[in-house]
């Protein structure tokens, strides 16, 4: 039973630690979300090991909670998964951040012109619009 | 057969389990950092939650041997299978809206020859 246990220890492990690694590099979110999919699903796997070593049956509700929680996890990322702009992933540069603050400098002003002359127009007049964050 | 040798082929036919579900997640491990996208990583992620899951709580089950934690496991692959569809559903979903399906490697691609059509008989109907 020692063998056993130490070659499944191995395995799982060495599975777990794949799939930390894909998380970490996965390109998109849905990438990270099955993999951490799979370290939940090997986290049931080892405590079921502990228990069947030891032949305790007071984890065994872990595993009911764990079950739930990874279903409850990948689901909720799943649903606010959205398209990301182009180049979103990566830290801006000194540059790119000062041009971003002047654009949004040269909005605000624009939108403190439009309200003084009474013009109710523009983009943040919009009340009740398609929900935001929904995958489309 | 003597109630001892019962143990012993119960607790060996449990290692059997429990290497089958360990080997299960490994596999899983492999697949889902070396494949190259989204639904192949999906498809490598599904053999431990379902029968890698059931052979490791088989093998917990024969070595627990009672009643009461056995009908826990029970439900334990109960809920598993009937989230696991659910939430490979939402991913899948979600990565062919976002663009995370690559179609040049795909084989059969339904869906999008589905979307195509639909799209042109709205343009047509709309004209």
């Amino acid at each position: 039973m020692t063998a056993v246990v130490v070659i499944c220890g191995v395995l799982l492990t060495i599975g777990f630690a794949l799939a930390v690694i894909r998380a970490e590099k996965g390109p998109s979110m849905l990438d990270r979300t099955i993999a951490l999919d799979i370290v939940v699903t090997t986290m049931i796997a080892a405590v079921a090991l502990y228990a069947a070593v030891n032949r305790r049956t007071d984890v065994v509700p872990i595993l009911v909670v764990l079950s739930l929680v990874g279903f409850v996890g990948s689901v909720t990322i799943a649903r606010f998964a959205s398209v990301e702009p182009e180049g979103q992933g990566r830290v801006r540069t000194r540059e790119e951040i000062a041009a971003q603050e002047a654009e949004r400098m040269d909005a605000e002003d624009d939108a403190e012109e439009s309200r003084r002359s009474g013009r109710r127009e523009g983009p943040d007049e919009h009340h009740g619009g398609g929900a935001e964050g929904e995958v489309r | 057969m003597t109630q001892d040798q019962w143990t012993t082929v119960a607790d060996v036919a449990s290692a059997v389990c429990l290497l089958g579900g360990a080997f299960l997640a490994f596999a899983a491990g492999v697949g889902v950092l070396r494949f190259p996208d989204l639904l192949a990583r999906m498809h490598a992620g599904t053999k431990p939650q379902v029968l890698g899951l059931i052979l490791v709580l088989i093998g917990l089950a024969l070595r627990l041997r009672s009643g009461g934690a056995v009908w826990a496991l029970v439900l334990v692959a109960v809920f598993q299978m009937l989230t696991a569809p659910v939430a490979a559903h939402m991913v899948g979903r979600a990565g062919y809206r976002t663009g995370k399906v690559r179609g040049d490697l795909l084989v059969v691609d339904e869906l999008t020859d589905d979307v195509v059509r639909s799209q042109a008989r709205d343009e047509r109907a709309g004209s």
